[in-house]
């Protein structure tokens, strides 16, 4: 097969300041076909986008290096050293690029018909009717409805699924022989995902172009790649065909990240981590299957009936549109058990447990715990029972106060609710909850930006577990984790219940993740609960048929199927 | 600053760590600003100043600036007395140590004591002042004369006092020269300092107190609450400024220093409000802020613990903008007359002074008050540069990784 691009011992370092300087890619070398699809996988830190961006020699001037003796070949031509004027030219017409938030690429204040005509009449010197015309059919072509009208549509009034395509559609616009598609779905809904994914692999085939997909998720891969490159900390662990990759990794890290998500047919009691990986010691991992559902004996700690929540938006000067987020939601929580909410964006889950918490205030219902509805206190009746139900929420980098230290972040909430008799006894029991989430003691006097997401994420963990809270609701609370990360997480989690008899609401979009943690499911969509009932039977047998599409859209790593 | 961060963390723990206190966003931002040649510099400036303004507020410098230590317009040492001496000082200066001081001073006090005289009908003694007001309450026929009496005395006791001080030399140079009176203009500067500087600090204290309040407030709790404080905002922002300025001084009606921080700081507030109502309403959004609301952390402390050290940086930068910008609004309000009282001095009524002087061609009274200004404002404007820059919350992921 012709190589396209051919990448030889890519070495590049970013300088800190006058002293330091950090090695983010360490020697990489692979070469991308043309006409196939290469991806690039690994989680965050390996160096994966660096790489992508030094294709493109997009990488800051002020403080990066490439090292002299790496090589890009771009059709022939040494990239690194070409001057920027000719890289310029490259750039925009013969490699393109689609990045992971659409909303933020696309500029809001111009029409995505005028930005698609402004790419065209650059590139390609088309006049400004007929590069109309073509923005028409490029729209068409990337499964856009009713192109002659949405091509004077602004970005805000598309979806993300829609501006993503429209993003596609600029990338292609010039006919590219290299698509470089950076996590293009990460910030999608499962649903679009596997569209967006399915129009790039019918357009690669359709335009003959060669498609670089970087991503942390080796499931999503699966499905379209022909070569798969793996890369940690700056190298590449193992590349190869999909085939061999998927089916017979040879790296210990390859085989951690295909274990480490959770599986839909399986669920051990802990998931495997990386390090059962790493030291050799894949057998020995405790992989007997974990009992979950829900038993009609089980006692129910919180009952939740006809929750509804409605949202106004100003219309006009005097006028108001009522939005329902949340309708008519009933559910009952066991005790110790987990309650999983899949839906996709919009529909109203993460509503319904930030009402829970009293974030926002409920418009209809009411939810009984302990014989009593805390949806109609006072705030000030509420106060004590406010310390039992809490949450974690989905971004760890912004639920921690960069201004507090771990500690502070710690004792705060033992200080408002009273819990320790005094301030002694507090910064023991913060020490002995740092211990028990597996982080040093050493964090009581740090910084949250000195710690990674996964280790914030075990901190706003610690935070809930000093109130000693009855619920806990996880908003998304694993969705932003490294797969590696997130499994950690997960079996803190599940430690956490075992010891503490916890109950969960687990809201996520990730349904092979609600599925290895939860007892019970149920199914939102648009504000209404869709479908609920135990956690196997549902992926087994689920009844609506939006339920049997968010399942269908599922990626299932290595299908076997092309290639 | 390390060492407050360090004192932050909880020192009564149990145990006795071997560890290492992390830098703070603060003592970080502080490692920038120390790397910034030109911040550390300008702060070095400002520093300067400040002493200077707080040893001249003690006593310590500058305590006599009053004194009329040189010649009438005294010219700068470095220029020399030719120059000045060439007009109208040059008699008096020598003339000063010559003339007896009992006739020196029957000198000055001629025209009043002609007409004392003529009123009295007599000859009145020199520097017999008892006498005089004796005979002033005594006679019922001088009662008439009884107000200008007094003034005589007074004029006469001045005039004796100034004699002593006459009977000194008076320098023919003073090191940055002398005003009208003779007043050295070195120590008028340093003692100005002291007014405009404070007013200025003090000034913008008030104005970003006032301006975060506000802000934290309005955006904070938002809705109907946000709708006042914006009205407010609104009407008071659609008044001109110096007409505000000038409203607010009549209503006062007193001059003085105080008067001047009040005015400064009661309009001043507005640009403050409008960037912290801002961050506010960003930051009550935050996920952090709702973490703060699930643990059961009431509205004020999310206000104040939570939030405000978030946007504290924006505070600082604010209240060393107004600190610069009102140290040049003191000055422009004195030198149009409606600023410090007429025996405070300030930067700006030395500026007011130096509009007659220079057509008389003595322009070092405003060429110090000026320079001094040139500095103090140029060296606070770059601090404040360097201060963003070094509190620029877009540098933290830089300095987090």
């Amino acid at each position: 097969m012709e190589t396209l691009v051919s990448i030889r011992n890519l070495k590049v370092s970013f300088r800190l300041d006058r002293s330091h300087s950090f090695e983010a890619v360490r020697g990489v070398s692979f070469d991308i076909p043309k006409n196939a699809t290469v991806a690039l996988v690994g989680e965050s830190g390996s160096g994966k986008s660096v790489t992508s961006l030094a294709i493109l020699g997009l990488l800051p001037r002020e403080n990066s290096i490439i090292d002299p003796a790496s090589r890009i070949d771009f059709d022939g031509r040494n990239v690194i050293e070409l001057p920027a004027a000719d890289l310029r030219g490259i750039r925009g017409s013969q490699i393109s690029m689609i990045f992971q938030e659409p909303m933020t690429s696309l500029n809001p204040v111009f029409t995505v018909g005028y930005q698609l005509t402004e790419v065209l009449r650059l590139h390609m010197g088309m006049r400004p009717a007929q590069a109309r015309k073509r923005a028409i059919e490029l729209l068409d072509e990337v499964g856009i409805p009713d192109p002659e009208y949405k091509v004077n549509a602004y970005p805000s009034q598309m979806s993300g699924g829609q501006q993503q395509r429209v993003m596609i559609a600029m990338a292609i616009a010039c006919e590219p022989k290299l698509l470089i598609a950076d996590e293009p779905t990460t910030a999608l809904d499962v649903t679009i995902q596997k569209q967006i994914l399915d129009l790039i692999a019918e357009l690669q085939r359709k335009h003959q172009m060669a498609v670089l997909f970087i991503t942390h998720d080796l499931a999503v891969v699966g499905e379209i790649a022909d070569h798969v490159v793996v890369m940690r900390n700056g190298e590449i662990r193992e590349q190869g065909p999909a085939k061999r990759v998927f089916e017979n990794p040879q790296d210990p890290y390859t085989q951690a990240l295909l274990q480490c998500r959770p599986r839909l047919d399986r669920r051990p009691v802990r998931l495997p981590v990386i390090e059962d990986f790493m030291d050799g010691g894949a057998h020995a991992m405790n992989l007997t299957e974990r009992v979950r559902g829900i038993a009609t004996s089980d006692p129910i700690i919180l009952d939740v009936r006809k929750l509804g929540k409605d949202f106004y938006s100003r219309e006009g000067l005097f006028g108001r549109r009522k939005f329902e987020a949340v309708k008519d939601v009933s559910f009952r929580l066991p005790k110790g058990k987990t309650l999983g909410l899949v839906g996709e964006s919009g529909s109203g889950k993460t509503t319904v447990g930030l009402t829970l918490m009293r974030l926002h205030e409920a418009s209809a219902g009411e939810a009984i715990f302990e014989g009593r509805d805390i949806l109609a206190m006072s705030q000030r009746d509420f106060m004590p029972y406010k310390r039992r139900i809490q949450i974690i929420f989905q971004n760890p980098y912004a639920s921690l106060n960069p201004r507090f230290t771990v500690g502070h972040i710690l004792t705060e909430p033992m200080d408002i609710h009273g819990i320790g008799a005094n301030a002694q006894e507090r910064t023991e029991l913060a020490f002995e909850l740092l211990q028990k989430v597996g982080l040093p003691e050493v964090s009581f006097y740090k910084y949250p930006h000195e710690f990674s997401g996964g280790q914030r994420q075990r901190i706003a963990i610690a935070r809930c577990l000093t109130m000693k809270p009855d619920i806990l609701i996880c908003d998304e609370s694993v969705s932003a984790l490294d797969v590696s990360v997130q499994a950690q997480v997960l079996n803190l989690l599940q430690d956490l219940q075992d010891e503490y008899k916890l109950s969960y609401i687990f809201i996520s979009h990730d349904l092979a993740v609600v599925k290895y943690i939860s007892d019970e499911i149920m199914v939102m969509s648009e504000g209404s609960i869709v479908e609920t009932g135990n956690s196997d039977e549902i992926y087994r047998h689920p009844r609506e048929s939006y339920t049997q599409r968010l399942l269908a859209s599922i990626p299932k790593g290595w299908q076997g199927g092309h290639a | 600053m390390a060492n407050d961060i360090a004192l932050k963390a909880p020192r009564n723990s149990a145990r006795e760590l071997p560890h290492t206190v992390s830098p703070g966003l603060w003592a970080l931002a502080w490692r920038r600003l120390k790397s910034d040649h030109v911040g550390v510099v300008s702060l070095a400036i400002v520093v300067v100043f400040i002493l200077m303004m707080i040893a001249s507020g003690t006593g310590l410098i500058a305590r006599d600036w009053s004194k009329e230590v040189g010649v009438n317009y005294a010219p700068p040492s470095f220029i020399g007395a030719d120059i000045e001496a060439g007009a109208p000082a040059a008699p008096a200066a020598p003339a000063a140590p010559t003339v007896p001081a009992s006739e020196y001073k029957s000198d000055v006090v001629d025209p009043l004591a002609d007409v004392l005289a003529e009123l009295k009908g007599e000859k009145k003694p020199a520097g017999a002042e008892a006498p005089a007001a004796g005979a002033s309450t005594a006679g019922a026929g001088e009662k008439s004369v009884d107000p200008l009496a007094d003034v005589m005395a007074d004029i006469r006791k001045d005039a004796k006092e100034k004699k002593a001080e006459v009977a000194e030399a008076r320098l023919p140079t003073l090191p940055l020269g002398g005003d009208k009176w003779g007043r050295d203009v070195l120590k008028k500067t340093i003692k100005g300092s002291e007014t405009s500087i404070f007013v200025g600090l003090a000034a913008a204290a008030v104005a970003t107190f006032l301006g975060t309040l506000f802000g934290a407030i309005a955006g904070y709790y938002g809705k109907w609450v946000d709708d006042a404080f914006n009205w407010f905002y609104s009407v008071f922002n659609s008044i001109p400024y110096l007409l505000l300025i000038l409203a607010v001084a009549a209503v006062l009606q007193q001059k003085g220093t105080l008067t001047i921080i009040l005015i400064l700081g009661l309009t001043g507030w507005t640009g403050t409000f409008r960037l912290i109502r801002g961050e506010y309403l960003k930051h009550k959004a935050r996920e952090y802020v709702q973490a703060a609301d699930a643990i059961g952390a009431s509205n004020t402390r999310r206000m104040f613990v939570h939030i405000f050290p978030n946007v504290s940086h924006v505070v600082l930068v604010q209240l060393s903008i107004y600190t610069v910008g009102f140290i040049k609004a003191e000055v422009i309000l004195s030198f149009l007359g409606f600023g410090v009282p007429v025996d405070v001095v300030s930067w700006g009524s030395m500026l007011n002074e130096a509009q007659n002087e220079l057509i008389l061609g003595k322009w070092w009274q405003l060429a110090a008050a000026g320079t001094a200004m040139a500095i103090l404002v140029t060296a606070f404007s770059l601090f404040t540069d360097a201060l963003r820059d070094a509190l620029d919350p877009k540098l933290k992921g830089l300095a987090g990784a």
